[in-house]
Order: C-alpha cells, then structure tokens, then sequence
C-alpha cells in the first residue's frame, strides 16, 4: 500500500483512485483482454462457420447468415472484434507516431476506420437476416 | 568495421551487443513481432470480411464476382494468410492471457509458448484448410 508521502502535493485520494496521469487506469488494458477472450470463443465460431460453408453456392450463404443462430454469434464478433483491433491499433500508433499531430490524425483515422468497417459489417448482416 | 575497437581507451574489450549478424534471435522477441505484424494485418483483413458480407447482401451477382476472386489462387493465398495470421494472433493472445496471470515467465515456458505459437498456428491453418478442401470435394 502506497502510503501519503508527507510533503507532497499528491492527494491521497489520487493515489487510491489508480487512474493515472491518463485519467483512466487500466481500462485500455482491461477493455483489451475482455475482447480478446470473446475473440477466441467468436473466431473459433466464425473459422467453423467459413469452413462449413467454404464453396457453397450463394442461396446456402445468404441463408446461413440470416439464421439467428449465425447472425448473432457475427455481430457479436463483429462488435468485439472491432474495439480489439481499434485499443491494438491505437498502441501501435502510440508506440510509432511521435509527431502530436500526425498521431491524433491517426487515432482519429483509427477510430473512423473501426467505426465504418464495424458498420459496413453489422449493416451487411442484418440486411441478411432482416430480408435483403 | 568487422575489428573496430572500442571507441574509449583503456576501457578494455567490450562486448559489442547485439551484434545483429550473428545475433541468435530469441523465438519469443520473434512471436511478439509477428504478434504486432499479424494484428495490423487483420486490423486491414476486415475489409475482406466487410466486403464479403456486403456482397452476400447485396446479391447473387455480385456475390458471385467477389467469390470468383477469392477462389482465385491469389485469392486463396491471401485468405490462407488471413487464416494463418488469425490463428497466430489468437495463439499468441492466449499466450499473453496466460502471462497476465502470472504464470509461465521461466525462460523455458517463454521458449515453449513461443515454439508452440509458431509450430500450432502452422498446425491448425493447415487443418482448417484440409478440412474445408475435404468439405467441398476438393480433396
């Protein structure tokens, strides 16, 4: 335990809060292995799914993704998948990028790339199963 | 280059490290790189995935055109990449989930893990690949 440094400017409070000088302890950390234990469940359903279907002709397609039983199991991982990649991309980023403003271009960017493929992929699949 | 001595006198023979010629890389500095590697290609590998589902949505025809290239051979090099970096990536995520416990941070686990997340990733595209070849008769 931390205890208060006598002299110091720091409140005790700041030091029980955890959060950082980025305000948000271990979030990123935390939210990044959450997905990532999704991850390993959806992408072993999602392997089995494009086996199962590998080379089937376009009506068992349309109709195995419109099955509520496929759908919500790749919305999911969809879902889940996107914000892993976005916290992955964002330390790369981080790591690589130290000019102020070509990185918050790219974290920006990062974020619309996530944002538009995440959509482009739940709007996909439900049109599927909502009768495309 | 090869016998330059120290730039400082009287230091004596110092190790010149790493000496990146004959610099043995450890397997695990190479997982991690791959690690990294194969994030950001999958990060760029949903646009395969969003495509492929809009062309499932959008129609026969198209559908049609988009699994024409990806069952071209380039295309299936590529989705056999897709696979192996999907695998790798989830290996190595595990690995790592397996750290955060923790737990396996002797030098001969690290080496194993590592080992075990190249040789199983190998292992595993191949068999989902064999497996969806024998599905549709091609083997």
């Amino acid at each position: 335990m931390s205890g208060h440094n006598p002299g110091s400017l720091r409140t005790p409070l700041k030091n029980v809060r955890r959060l950082g000088s980025a305000k948000e302890g271990a979030t990123h950390f935390w939210q990044q292995r959450v997905t990532a234990v999704a991850n390993v469940v959806l992408v072993t359903f999602l392997l089995g799914l494009i086996v199962s279907i590998a080379g089937a002709d376009y009506a068992v397609v349309r109709r195995t993704l419109a099955n509520p039983l496929v759908a919500l199991p790749m919305l999911l991982l969809i879902l889940s998948g996107i914000y892993h990649m976005r916290l992955g991309m964002q330390v790369i980023i981080e790591d690589y990028v130290s000019a102020e403003g070509a990185k918050v271009a790219l974290l920006m960017l990062n974020t619309f790339f996530a944002f538009c493929v995440g959509l482009a992929c739940v709007f996909a699949v439900l049109k599927l199963s909502f009768g495309a | 280059m090869a016998h330059s001595k120290p730039a400082t006198g009287g230091v004596g023979a110092r190790p010149l490290s790493p000496h990146l010629q004959i610099y043995a890389t450890p397997i695990n500095m190479m997982m991690s790189i791959v690690h990294r590697i194969t994030g950001a290609a999958l990060y760029f590998g949903t646009l395969l995935l969003a495509w492929w589902l809009i062309a499932a949505a959008t129609g026969a025809a198209y559908f049609n055109f988009v699994n024409g290239i990806l069952g071209s051979l380039p295309g299936q090099l590529v989705l056999v990449g897709y696979t192996w970096a999907l695998i790798h990536h989830m290996l190595g995520g595990i690995r790592h989930l397996i750290w955060d416990t923790g737990r396996g941070f002797d030098l001969k686990t690290v080496d194993r893990m590592g080992w075990g997340t190249l040789v199983g990733s190998l292992l595993i595209t191949a068999a989902i690949w064999l497996s969806g070849l024998a599905a549709r008769g091609v083997l």
